[in-house]
């Protein structure tokens, strides 16, 4: 029988692949596909739990996520295109300026 | 009754006021110094009203109360004066003697830059002084002292623009800085002793009458007035802190005629006299007073003798007539030492407004015949009886006055202190040697500086010669005043003596509700059967006249009959003369073991301690925290991965502290 | 059958996920991740919420992701030929490996309460999943909602000013 638990070990898997590809990848782009990735991962969590609990608020909450992903999508590719446009390139060793 | 006493300070704070904020606008000088001298004429006024209504009245202590000035707990200290006979005849002496100085000043001071500022300052002395002299508590009397010091220090430094003016200054402020902290040490004692006994207070006529609560002749008053006594050193320029007043010379005449003649350095006579029952009650430091004022006594009138600059003679002959009256202090004679103060007033006002007329009529000369000769220089001066008449008339007076001769203020008010010294349950012997060794060297060099100024041939340059004028009406007619009073002053202090008209010694009486009440409690006075011996007194009167006439002729005849004298004595003990010459070499002794060592620890200090450890630790701290920062800066590598690496370790270790935690 | 079902889906996600953060060419990563976008709503049905599973395709595979192609195509981003990886991939994978230990030990360690809502099953089958989100979104939520309406027009004024060449 699969539980809940089930669902949250393969959410905390994915969060670490997604934790994973953030830390290490120098693609803008992919950086941001890996974030989607671990809201995604938390998003699986929540309608586990709401489920096992029977409760609406968990899928409610994962709604709303979605929103903000989806606004953090707009805005987030549309600072890639402006940098794109400053640098010529979305590799985020290029973008240092803020240091030392 | 005595409502209006708080106007006497007031004019002159005023006329001080207009005309330090506008007298650079105003311009003309005739208004700056009408405006100056009327403030302090008013007061003069003011001051002779509640002279004689107190001369009638009965009841001698007065007091006006203007308000509260600060009230800490225990300490009440009010905005009050204090009318008694002291103050009184301190107020007609500081406005009198202000007044005729403020006339004069216009005359002098003509043509000077800064005029109003020399106005201002005048004005602002008067007030201090006045402040100082009718202030009812110690606090008030404190802010007069600092006042006159203060305005001492702006009028010796009024040519700024001259170096020696501006050391003067600063010199004269801290030395009286010396004395200050002396001043405050004993009112800070006197405070706490009284205050141990149930009253605390800084009012001077409760001081007079709890003073019995403390113990007579012991330790703690002798502590108190010792410290008093070095305040006023300070002030009234006596061993060891006289050496600023000759240097003080380097103001302008009236300054040195009012400030350091007349009254301000009296300010220490007047503060002793003043807390006299407190320096009754002590017998070692009246000795210490005594002493040091015949030495200082001695002392300056042996430096008088070499001076060659007509006004640092007459600043040492006032070092030593400011001894004399801290010898009367120190014997007892308060009332013989307050005439003394009163009549070396007249007379040394007199003097220096006389060398002040001289030198303006020789720089009047030399800036004629475009010479840059110094017009304070006796050496260059010498039978200007024909072009200054009055002014000699003037100066001779004084100097009669000042070598006590008879009949003349001078010779009451001093035989009266020598009589004392003498007599005087307190008096000793060696002091009334001393004091008529210096009284005959006074004679002596005030003499000499007579005829060297006055008489004999001119020794002035040629071209200057004939131009040398007599001084305007503004400067004579305060000579003439003061040279008047220096005359007949004298008569208000008859001694018992050569009272043959039976008048009585009218500053005697005044005086004596002050003084009186001390000199019962502790026995101070003259003992009976010496007070009766007429022809003791009239012996020793003699014997001071004679030896004042010694001196006199002593100068008559080295510096008018043999003139080579003065060379040849020179010649014959070179080494004494230039040791009397150059002051004892006291300023140098000075340097050597006071302002060197301050000088060596301050840069000590300075380069030692400031640069190295105050900055070393200030700087430390700046270049650790820099270093710390110019390690700790790597950190922001601009890496967007080393950030986001940071965050999520901070995350795996706080969730993993709670879960694994 | 369910087992079955979940471990495979499971196992597909997993390995899609991976190669999101592993492919060289973004349009790759890209699809990799509708991959595992897909297995999600999979993963939704199974938990009995098909409301969820079909905005999760419409909003993340159909309208994020296209938007994220869109932007690899309008950028003309190819495969690079230096490392696509920083200098830390191991220090990463540490910190990941950590991090999924410490998810795991929550887990593992915590106990879920039983069920304390009356949304069961059988619930859901009757009243149909659309209406229960509609009815809590309107009702309880309806304030939230509303906010996050705005929060999407914030968003989209932004993205216009941010990519516009001259503002």
């Amino acid at each position: 029988m699969i539980s809940v638990y089930h669902y949250m070990i393969l959410s905390a898997i994915l969060f670490a692949i997604g934790s994973f590809g953030v830390l290490t990848r120098k693609n803008m782009i992919v950086i941001f596909m890996c974030i989607e990735l671990m809201l995604n991962s938390v998003n699986l969590t929540f309608i586990a739990l709401s489920r096992h609990l029977g409760n609406m608020d968990g899928q409610i909450f994962v709604f709303f996520v979605m929103t903000v992903a989806a606004a953090e999508a707009a805005v987030g590719l549309a600072l890639i295109i402006a940098f794109y446009r400053n640098k010529e390139s979305i590799e985020v060793d290029d973008f240092r300026l803020l240091k030392w | 009754m005595y409502s209006n006493l708080w106007l006497i300070p007031f004019f002159p704070l005023v006329g001080s006021i207009i005309n330090g904020l506008f007298g650079k606008k105003i311009k003309n000088e005739k208004v700056i110094g009408g405006i100056a001298t009327i403030a302090i004429f008013l007061s003069f006024l003011v001051s002779c009203q509640n002279f004689f209504r107190l001369l009638g009245d009965t009841e001698k202590v007065h007091q006006q109360i203007l308000g509260s000035w600060m009230s800490i707990g225990i300490l009440n200290v009010e905005w009050g004066f204090l009318l008694d006979p002291l103050s009184a005849l301190m107020i007609m002496v500081v406005t009198g003697v202000g007044s005729l100085i403020h006339l004069y000043s216009i005359g002098y001071m003509h043509g000077e830059t800064g005029f109003y500022r020399f106005f201002s300052y005048l004005n602002l002395f008067c007030f201090s002084m006045l402040m100082l002299v009718l202030g009812n508590n110690a606090l008030v009397m404190f802010i007069g002292w600092e006042g006159v010091g203060l305005c001492s220090y702006l009028l010796i430094g009024y040519y700024f623009e001259k170096k020696s003016a501006g050391d003067a200054a600063k010199k004269a402020f801290v030395v009286n800085r010396i004395g200050d902290f002396g001043f405050l040490c004993g009112l800070f004692t006197l405070f706490w002793a009284l205050g141990s006994k149930g009253v605390w207070t800084l009012n001077f006529v409760e001081i007079s009458e709890n003073a019995h609560l403390l113990q007579s002749g012991g330790l703690l008053v002798t502590v108190v007035t010792l410290c008093f006594f070095l305040g006023a050193t300070g002030k009234s320029a006596q061993i060891p802190l006289y050496t600023w007043l000759p240097d003080a010379m380097e103001g302008p005449t009236p300054v040195s005629a009012l400030i350091h003649a007349a009254t301000m350095v009296t300010a220490g006579i007047y503060m002793i006299a003043r807390m006299n029952i407190l320096f009754a009650m002590s017998p070692t430091t009246m000795m210490v007073i005594a002493f040091v004022g015949a030495a200082t006594a001695l002392f300056a009138a042996s430096i008088g003798f070499a001076q060659n600059d007509i006004k640092r003679v007459l600043a040492y002959s006032t070092v030593s007539q400011l001894g004399f009256m801290f010898m009367a202090m120190g014997v007892g004679a308060f009332t013989a030492g307050i005439f003394h103060l009163m009549t070396h007033a007249f007379f040394k006002a007199c003097l220096f407004l006389g060398s002040g007329s001289v030198i303006h009529g020789m720089h009047h000369a030399y800036h004629h015949a475009h010479l840059h000769d110094d017009p304070q220089d006796m050496r260059n001066m010498g039978g200007l009886r024909k072009f200054m008449p009055i002014t000699w008339i003037t100066y001779l007076l004084s100097c009669l006055a000042i070598a006590g001769m008879p009949f003349f203020a001078g010779f009451f008010s001093k035989d009266e202190i020598l009589w004392w010294t003498f007599a005087s349950t307190r008096g000793s012997y060696l002091v009334w040697i001393i004091g008529t060794i210096a009284a005959c060297m006074t004679a002596f060099y005030m003499f000499r500086s007579l005829y060297m100024t006055f008489h004999g041939e001119q020794r002035t340059d040629v071209r200057a010669k004939d131009h040398i004028p007599e001084s305007p009406w503004v400067i004579t007619l305060p000579l003439i005043i003061l040279a008047g009073l220096a005359t007949i002053a004298g008569f208000i202090g008859i001694p018992h003596a050569i009272d043959v008209a039976h008048v009585g010694n009218g500053i005697a009486s005044f005086l004596d509700p002050v003084f009186g009440q001390a000199q019962q409690l502790h026995n101070i006075g003259i003992p009976e059967d010496l007070a009766h011996n007429v022809g003791l007194e009239i012996g020793l009167m003699c014997m001071s006249v004679v030896i004042g006439l010694i001196g006199i002729g002593g100068a008559y005849y080295m510096y008018m009959k043999k003139q080579e004298l003065p060379a040849k004595f020179t010649g014959a003990f070179p080494g004494l003369h230039k040791a009397v010459f150059n002051k004892w070499y006291i300023d140098e002794l000075y340097d050597f073991l006071f302002v060197n060592p301050c000088k060596k620890i301050g840069t000590f200090l300075w380069k030692g301690f400031d640069v190295c450890v105050v900055d070393g630790v200030v700087n430390g701290i700046g270049w650790v925290v820099k270093g710390l920062a110019s390690g700790l800066r790597y950190t922001q590598s601009g890496f967007l991965h080393n950030y986001a690496m940071i965050m999520v370790v901070g995350v795996v270790v706080i969730v993993g502290y709670y879960i694994f935690g | 059958m369910e087992a079955m079902l979940f471990y495979l889906v499971a196992l597909v996600s997993v390995i899609s996920a991976f190669f999101v953060t592993k492919c060289r060419n973004p349009i790759n990563s890209a699809l990799c991740l509708v991959t595992t976008f897909l297995c999600l709503a999979v993963f939704y049905v199974m938990l009995q919420a098909p409301f969820m599973a079909a905005i999760q395709i419409m909003v993340y595979a159909g309208a994020i992701m296209v938007l994220i192609i869109f932007v690899i195509m309008l950028l003309n981003i190819g495969s690079v030929g230096k490392s696509r990886y920083t200098h830390g991939v191991a220090g990463a994978i540490v910190l990941s490996f950590l991090s999924f230990i410490v998810a795991a030990k929550f887990i593992a360690g915590g106990t879920v309460s039983k069920a304390v809502g009356d949304i069961s099953a059988e619930v859901v089958q009757s009243y149909g999943h659309t209406e229960l989100i509609g009815k809590a979104m309107f009702t309880e939520f309806l304030l939230p909602f509303e906010i996050a309406s705005i929060l999407l027009l914030v968003a989209i004024v932004g993205a216009v000013i941010l990519s516009k060449r001259k503002v």
